[in-house]
C-alpha cells in the first residue's frame, strides 16, 4: 500500500474541496474495494478523503420513490423495511453479493464505484490497459472464463462485479452526484461505461465528482421480480451470469419488462429491444426464450467463456419465469426456483 | 518377534470416546499463537518482492527508492545477501524429492513465477510493504513452458525415485492382450486441475535472535525437526544453536511439510542484520510454492460380462519443476484395490516452469483413485452391475502387488453400513431417472484407500509428585487433534484425569518425532507416548510394591491397572494404592521416561496395512442451468481403532469438504503464455464456502488391526480419497453426462 | 475539515480513540494502517487473524459497534471513536451480560468441534456473534449463507452451523 494524505471531511463541500483537482485523490467510505486495490498496488491514491462522517446515511421518501444516501451500507439498504417491501429486487441483489461482513462495511456509493473484475487488472506483474493504458490486454486469449461476452473491446474484456448495480439498472435508478462544477443527475444506464479504447474509466464520473444519493423511481416492481445469480460456488463468489428481472403484469400480459444482466459486461447489461419485445406479450416461456435469443445474439465469446452465452440465455429464461410467477429467488435457498 | 506389550497399563476411559480438544479454549479465546505472531524485542519485518516473470534472469534491481524510505533497514537481494551454503544438497530437507532444491536469492536465475527476488526488511510491516512496492526489478525473460499436455512429449520415468514413494510395480499378467480380449471394455482419459493447499494461515516465520547468539525460530511447519535440519545445513549452524517451534499451525494439508522460502529469508535477514526478523507471505504468494500437480491419466478396464476384472491399465502424467522430480503415488492404488490377473501401471513426469509441486492431502490417491473409481462406475454401467456389487465381485483380501494379506480390511462393512445409512437400495441406476422439482438427482459412490503408515517416533513423559503428567514430542498438531489424542492416551495409561495431563508439541527441545503428515501421527507418536507412559507406570508400580505393607507386594506389573489416580489389582480394586501417595511416601519428585516407537517389522513381513472407505454422494443439479449442489455425503471409514470419535469425525468431515472442493471448485488457472497462475486469491480460487456444504455423515466401522499396539491406522487422508469420484459418479447418474475433468464446473456440465 | 493529516511522510500519525474490548485507548496511528494490522502488529491482539488481507476469507472479522466487518479492509484511522470487539473480548462481552465464563459461542465451538487448526476460528466466532446481533438468519440454510464470508479450509462448516444453532436455541429458551 502506498502512502497518502488523509483528510476527514465534515461536509460534502469540504469533501469536494479536499479533492480539488488532484487526479490521484480518492474518496473513501467502506473501503472494501479501494483498500483491496491499494494492497495490490493497483490504486495508489496520493490523498484519501474519508467521507464516512458526511450526512449521507439516510433513506428518505422522495417523489413516490426512495432517495438512498451514498453512505448507507449495503446491509442497511438490503434489510431496510421500505426496500424489502417495495424494492425487493434490490434487497435480493444486494444479499446475493459478497459476504455479510463486506455488506456491513460497503457503502451504496462505493458499490457503484467498485472497479471491474479481471485477474490481470489486479495483477501488477502483468500488462493491463485499464491499469496501464496502452500496455495491452492479456486477458484476451488468456485466462478469461469469467470475462465479458457483451460490449467488450480489443482493449478490455473485464466485467463489472456488482450485484446491486444490476438491480439498480433494472429499476432505472438515478445517481445524484456533486463536484467542482456543481450537482448533476446521471441516469443509471449512463453511469457505467463500456471499455472502448479507454478502459481506464469504469464510469462517467468527472474528476472530483462524488456520489451523493441514488434515487429509486416510484415504480418498484414489488410483485414480479427476481435476482438470479449463477456462480462457481454457492455463495461468496462473483457472478458468472446474473439476471435481474422485473415485470408489471396485466393478468398474464406483460405491461412492462425490465431485465439486466450481471457478470457479462463492463457494466450492468441491458437490452432495451428485448424488453420492448416482451411488452404487451403474454408471459410465456416462448416469449422469454425469444427475448433471451435476441439478447445473446449479440454476445461475443472469448477463448474460454463461450459457455457464458448459453448460460446467460438459459438464466434469462429462468429469471423471467421466476419473476412472472412471483417466485423470486431467495438468496439463502440454493435450490434455484 | 518384537516385544509384545499390552495395549495400555491403564484402561480405556478417554480413548475411543468423543473428547473435546484440549487446545480448544486456547483457540477460541485467541490465545493460541501461530508462527507469525510471536513478539521479540526490536523485531524487524520482512516483505517479499516476487518475480513478475516466470523464466529468465534478473538483469538489474533498483532498490534505492525502497532503501530511502525511513524505517527500512535493508533490501536483501541475490547481489548483496550474506554468504550462504553453495551446494544444493545443503538445502535438502527431510522430505525433499530428488533434485536440487530451490535456493531463494541465490542468483539471478528465475525458475518460476512469483519466485522471491528481494526481501525488504523494515522496522514495521507497513513500511516493509510500502518499500517493497518501490523496488524495481528488470528481467530478461524467456518463453515459459507450463502446459502439461504440451510437454507430454518430453515426459520421462523419473530416474531417481523419491524416498518413501513406491514406484509403480512391475506389470503382472498381460494387460494388453487381456484388455483386447475382454468382453467389456472401458478406456478413458481423466484430468484433475492444479490445486493449491491454501491453509487459512499464510506461511510465516519469526526468527528471534537471543542474547547468547542462538536462534529461536517459530515456523509454519508440520514438523519442527525439518526446519531445524534445513536451517543448520543451509546456514552452517549446529542444532543447539537453533531451536524451532510450531505450537500451533493454521492448517497444513501438506504445504507445511517442507520448510518454505520465508523461513530461509527470515534467517538470512536475521543473520545479516543481527536482529530478530519475521517474514509473513501474502495470500498471493501462497501460489509461489508447492501445489497438487494437475494430472492427465488414462484408465483402461477390461472385464467379463459378470464384471470380473480381466485387465487394468492405469497411466499417469503430471508436472514437476525444472529442478526437482516430485513424485507421488497415483497409479499403484489400481493394483491394490481390486484383484486382477493382468495389471500394468505407468507413471511419468514432465518438466514445467513452475515451483516444485508437493504433497497435498492424500497426495496421489486423490488423483489416481478419482480416475480409477470413475472408471469403475463406467464399468458398472457397461456391465449393468450395481457399483457396490461390482466392487465386491473384484474384492481382494490380499494385496496383489506384495502378495500379502491385509492386516485388516473392513471395506465390506463400509459398503454395508454406508449403503444402509445413505439409502442406496432405493437408487434407480438409470441416469436421469431421479429428480426433485427442477433438479436432477444423482447418487454415486466410490471407494477410498490410503496407506496405514507408521514412522519412527519418540516421546517423553514426566510424572510429578502432585500426580500431574507432562507429555511431549516435536511433532505438530496441525489441527488434527494430536494434542488431544496424546493427552487421552497418556491419561488412560496412567489412570489420570485429562486435566492432569499437559501435552507439549512442536518444539525441537522435546523428544524427536517425525513431521505430521501421511496420517501416521496417531500410530507413531501415539505409540511412543503409550510406551513412555507404560515405562513410568512400571517405575511407579515398583515404588508402590516396595512400600511397607503394600497391597501390591506380591503382584506382577501385568496384573495391575492404573485407574482413577490409583494403582489397583485388576479385578480386585480393593487392593490399591493412590499414585500420589506412592510418590510422596517414597520421596519421589518426578518419574520420567522416553518411549520410542517404530514400525513393527514382523507385522510388515506378514501383512499390508491400508485404510479404506466407501463414500456415497447425492447431488442435485438444476437441469436447465447446470448448477450442482452436493446435498448429502455419507463416508464410511475403516481405519482401525478410533482414538477420539469427535476429532476423528472432524478429520473426515474436513477431508470430505476438501474433496467437494476438488470435485466442483478448485482449480489454479495458468496463463501458459505468461507461465503464471492467474487466480491467486481466495476470491477467484474457490474453496467450498459454508453454503456449499450440506449434510455429511461419517461412519467409523469396527476394525481391529495389529500393525501397532494402539490398533490405529490414521484418519487424516482417507476422508478425501474417493470423494471426488463419488461426486462425479453422482453427476453422471443425475445427468447422464460423464465428466472426467475436475473440477466439474458449470461450463463442463453445459458442454457435456 | 475535521482532520487533515500532513504529508504522506513516514511520521504522519493521527491520534484516534478506540474502545477495544471495553477498554478506551488513545492511539497514534498511521493513516495507511488497517484495523487488522493495528490490532495484530501494534496492540499485540493477535487473536484476530490475517488469512488473505483482501476481504476474501473472513479470518479478520471483528465487531465494530456490534457489527461484523473485515478488519483487513478498514483503515484504523477511519474507525476513530468506535467500539471494537475482538475474539479476546468475547468472554468479556459475555461477562458484561452476566455470563461468567467464556461466551456461549466459544463454549459451543469447543463442544461441537467447530474448528481444527483454529486459524479461522476467531473470525468465525466474531462473525457468529455478529450474525446473532443482526437477527436475520434463523434457519440452518440461512445460517450457512450468512456464515459464508468465513472460509474454513479445515472444513468444519457443519460443526460451525451446529454450534451457532445450539447457541441460538439456547438464547431462545
Amino acid at each position: 500500500m502506498n502512502r497518502f494524505d488523509y483528510v476527514r471531511a465534515g461536509t460534502v463541500a469540504e469533501a469536494v474541496q479536499a479533492f480539488g483537482s488532484d487526479p490521484s485523490a480518492r474518496f473513501i467510505a467502506g473501503g472494501t474495494n479501494l483498500i483491496d486495490l491499494m494492497k495490490y498496488n493497483v490504486e495508489k491514491p496520493g490523498r484519501l478523503i474519508d467521507i464516512t462522517r458526511l450526512p449521507l446515511n439516510t433513506i428518505e421518501e422522495r417523489d413516490g420513490g426512495l432517495r438512498i444516501g451514498a453512505l448507507v451500507s449495503n446491509a442497511d439498504l438490503a434489510y431496510d423495511d421500505r426496500i424489502r417491501s417495495r424494492y425487493p429486487l434490490l434487497s435480493s441483489a444486494i444479499l446475493a453479493g459478497a459476504s455479510a461482513q463486506l455488506r456491513n462495511a460497503a457503502s451504496t456509493g462505493g458499490n457503484i464505484n467498485q472497479r471491474t473484475r479481471c485477474y490481470y487488472f489486479y495483477d501488477e506483474g502483468t500488462p493491463c490497459n485499464k491499469r496501464e493504458p496502452g500496455s495491452g490486454c492479456p486477458a484476451i486469449g488468456g485466462v478469461n472464463r469469467i470475462h465479458a461476452i457483451f460490449g467488450a473491446s480489443d482493449a478490455c474484456i473485464a466485467t463489472h462485479p456488482s450485484d446491486m448495480c444490476v438491480a439498480l439498472a433494472a429499476l432505472e435508478a438515478t445517481v445524484q452526484v456533486t463536484g467542482p462544477d456543481g450537482d448533476r443527475a446521471i441516469a443509471f444506464a449512463d453511469y457505467h461505461r463500456l471499455p472502448g479504447d479507454d478502459p481506464a474509466k469504469d464510469n462517467t464520473l468527472k474528476p472530483g465528482e462524488m456520489v451523493v444519493t441514488v434515487d429509486l423511481p416510484a415504480k418498484d416492481y414489488g410483485q414480479h421480480h427476481t435476482y438470479l445469480k449463477l456462480r462457481d460456488r454457492l455463495s461468496y463468489a462473483f457472478a458468472l451470469v446474473s439476471v435481474a428481472a422485473a415485470f408489471e403484469l396485466d393478468g398474464q400480459t406483460i405491461r412492462t419488462a425490465r431485465l439486466a444482466l450481471g457478470g457479462v459486461a463492463h457494466k450492468p447489461w441491458r437490452n432495451l429491444e428485448a424488453e420492448a419485445l416482451l411488452q404487451g406479450k403474454p408471459a410465456t416461456r416462448e416469449n422469454f426464450q425469444a427475448a433471451a435469443d435476441l439478447i445473446v445474439a449479440e454476445a461475443k465469446p472469448q477463448s474460454e467463456n463461450g459457455f457464458k452465452i448459453e448460460l446467460a440465455r438459459r438464466a434469462i429464461v429462468r429469471g423471467l419465469e421466476q419473476a412472472a410467477a412471483g417466485t423470486p429467488q431467495t438468496q439463502s435457498d440454493k435450490r434455484i426456483q | 518377534m518384537a516385544t509384545q506389550i499390552s495395549p495400555a497399563s491403564g484402561r480405556d476411559t478417554f480413548v475411543g470416546r468423543a473428547m473435546s480438544r484440549v487446545d480448544g479454549p486456547a483457540k477460541v479465546t485467541g490465545l493460541a499463537k501461530y508462527a507469525g505472531e510471536f513478539a521479540a524485542p526490536n523485531l524487524a519485518h520482512g516483505y517479499v518482492v516476487s518475480s513478475a516473470i516466470t523464466k529468465g534472469r534478473i538483469t538489474a534491481i533498483d532498490a534505492a527508492a525502497a532503501e530511502a524510505v525511513p524505517g527500512v533497514f535493508k533490501v536483501i537481494t541475490h547481489e548483496n545477501r550474506p554468504s550462504i551454503a553453495g551446494e544444493a544438497e545443503a538445502y535438502q530437507d527431510m522430505v525433499a524429492p530428488p533434485g536440487a532444491p530451490f535456493r531463494a536469492l541465490y542468483d539471478e536465475t528465475i525458475a518460476f513465477s512469483g519466485q522471491p527476488v528481494a526481501l525488504v526488511v523494515a522496522e514495521d510491516f507497513d513500511t516493509a510493504r510500502y518499500a517493497a512496492s518501490l523496488v524495481r526489478v528488470s528481467y530478461e525473460a524467456e518463453t515459459p513452458h507450463t502446459d502439461l499436455e504440451a510437454q507430454a512429449g518430453s515426459s520421462y520415468d523419473p530416474p531417481e525415485k523419491r524416498d518413501g514413494i513406491k514406484p509403480p510395480p512391475e506389470p503382472w499378467g498381460d494387460a494388453g492382450s487381456a484388455f483386447d480380449g475382454a468382453a467389456i471394455k472401458v478406456s478413458q482419459q481423466y484430468r484433475i486441475a492444479h490445486e493449491h493447499h491454501n491453509p487459512m494461515e499464510p506461511h510465516a516465520s519469526t526468527v528471534v535472535v537471543e542474547d547468547d547468539g542462538t536462534y529461536t525460530v517459530y515456523d509454519k511447519i508440520q514438523g519442527v525437526a525439518n526446519s531445524q535440519l534445513y536451517l543448520t545445513n543451509a546456514f552452517g549452524l549446529k542444532p543447539e544453536q537453533v531451536r524451532c517451534l510450531s505450537p500451533y499451525m493454521g492448517g497444513g494439508f501438506g504445504c507445511g511439510l517442507r520448510p518454505q522460502y520465508q523461513l530461509f529469508l527470515a534467517m538470512l535477514a536475521a543473520q545479516d542484520l543481527n536482529r530478530s526478523v519475521r517474514v509473513v507471505l501474502t495470500r498471493d504468494q501462497m501460489w509461489s510454492f508447492t501445489y497438487r500437480p494437475g494430472a492427465v491419466q488414462t484408465v483402461s478396464l477390461g472385464a467379463d460380462t459378470s464384471g470380473n476384472l480381466q485387465a487394468i491399465r492405469h497411466d499417469a502424467l503430471h508436472g514437476t519443476s525444472q529442478y526437482e522430480d516430485y513424485q507421488e503415488n497415483i497409479v499403484n492404488w489400481s493394483g491394490i484395490l481390486y484383484g486382477c490377473d493382468n495389471v500394468e501401471l505407468t507413471y511419468r513426469l514432465a518438466k514445467l516452469d513452475t515451483a516444485t509441486p508437493g504433497d497435498m492431502r492424500a497426495p496421489g490417491a486423490v488423483t489416481g483413485v478419482f480416475a480409477l473409481e470413475t472408471a469403475m462406475d463406467e464399468l458398472a454401467y457397461a456391465t449393468r452391475i450395481d457399483p457396490i456389487q461390482l466392487r465386491i465381485a473384484n474384492y481382494t483380501d490380499t494385496d496383489p502387488v506384495e502378495e500379502k494379506p491385509f492386516g485388516s480390511k473392513a471395506l465390506k462393512a463400509c459398503f454395508r453400513q454406508g449403503a444402509e445409512r445413505f439409502g442406496w437400495s432405493k437408487r434407480n441406476p438409470e441416469p436421469r431417472s431421479m429428480r426433485d422439482g427442477k433438479e436432477l438427482v444423482g447418487w454415486g459412490m466410490a471407494c477410498g484407500i490410503w496407506e496405514a503408515l507408521m514412522m519412527e517416533s519418540s516421546a517423553k513423559v514426566t510424572l510429578t509428585a502432585d500426580g500431574r503428567l507432562e507429555v511431549g514430542n516435536s511433532t505438530g498438531d496441525i489441527g488434527t487433534g494430536t494434542y488431544t489424542i496424546l493427552t487421552q492416551i497418556a491419561a488412560d495409561a496412567l489412570g489420570l484425569p485429562m486435566e492432569h495431563v499437559t501435552t507439549k508439541l512442536g518444539d525441537t527441545d522435546l523428544a524427536k518425532a517425525p513431521v505430521a503428515g501421511g496420517s501416521w501421527t496417531a500410530a507413531s507418536s501415539g505409540t511412543a507416548v503409550m510406551k513412555a507412559c507404560r515405562d513410568v507406570a512400571e517405575q511407579a508400580f515398583k515404588l508402590a510394591r516396595g512400600l511397607e505393607g503394600s497391597p501390591l507386594a506380591n503382584v506382577d506389573f501385568e496384573r495391575v491397572v492404573f485407574s482413577k489416580g490409583r494403582i489397583e489389582v485388576a479385578g480386585d480394586p480393593a487392593k490399591s494404592v493412590v499414585l500420589t501417595d506412592v510418590m510422596r511416601q517414597t520421596g519421589t519428585e518426578t518419574l520420567e521416561a522416553t518411549g520410542s516407537a517404530s514400525p513393527d517389522k514382523d507385522f510388515a513381513k506378514q501383512y499390508e496395512a491400508y485404510t479404506h472407505s466407501a463414500v456415497f454422494a447425492e447431488v442435485k443439479i438444476d437441469e436447465e442451468l447446470g448448477i450442482v449442489r452436493v446435498t448429502r455425503v455419507v463416508s464410511a471409514i475403516a481405519a482401525g481403532k478410533i482414538l477420539n470419535t469427535k476429532t476423528a469425525r472432524s478429520q473426515i468431515l474436513g477431508a470430505v469438504v476438501m474433496g467437494i472442493g476438488s470435485a466442483l471448485h478448485e482449480e489454479s488457472m495458468l496463463d501458459h503464455r505468461l507461465g503464471r497462475f492467474m487466480n491467486r486469491n481466495l476470491g477467484e480460487y474457490h474453496v467450498p464456502a459454508n453454503a456449499d456444504i450440506h449434510d455429511i455423515d461419517v461412519i467409523f466401522v469396527d476394525e481391529e488391526d495389529k500393525a501397532n499396539p494402539l490398533g490405529v491406522k490414521g484418519v487424516g487422508e482417507i476422508g478425501i480419497v474417493g470423494t471426488a469420484a463419488a461426486i462425479s459418479n453422482a453427476v453422471f447418474h443425475a445427468t447422464g453426462k460423464r465428466i472426467r475433468d475436475l473440477p466439474i464446473t458449470v461450463d463442463k456440465i453445459l458442454a457435456a | 475539515m475535521l482532520i487533515e493529516s500532513g504529508s504522506p511522510g513516514a511520521d504522519a500519525r493521527i491520534g484516534i480513540t478506540l474502545t477495544i474490548n471495553g477498554e478506551k485507548r488513545e492511539i497514534d496511528v498511521a493513516p495507511w494502517t488497517t484495523l487488522l494490522d493495528l490490532l495484530r502488529e501494534n496492540l499485540d491482539l493477535t487473536g484476530t487473524k490475517k488469512g488473505c488481507d483482501h476481504g476474501q476469507c473472513g479470518a479478520c472479522t471483528v465487531l465494530v459497534n456490534g457489527t461484523r466487518i473485515n478488519s483487513c479492509l478498514a483503515l484504523a484511522v477511519m474507525k476513530d471513536g468506535a467500539e471494537i470487539t475482538t475474539v479476546e473480548g468475547l468472554a468479556g462481552l459475555a461477562q458484561s451480560q452476566g455470563v461468567n465464563t467464556l461466551h456461549p459461542i466459544q463454549e459451543a465451538f469447543v463442544e461441537h468441534d467447530a474448528f481444527q487448526c483454529g486459524y479461522c476460528t476467531p473470525g468465525q466466532l466474531c462473525s457468529s456473534v455478529g450474525l446473532m446481533n443482526e437477527g436475520h438468519a434463523k434457519t440452518r440454510e440461512e445460517i450457512r449463507e450468512a456464515m459464508s464470508g468465513n472460509i474454513c479450509r479445515c472444513g468444519a462448516y457443519t460443526n460451525i452451523v451446529d454450534a451457532i444453532e445450539d447457541v441460538m436455541q439456547g438464547a431462545a429458551r
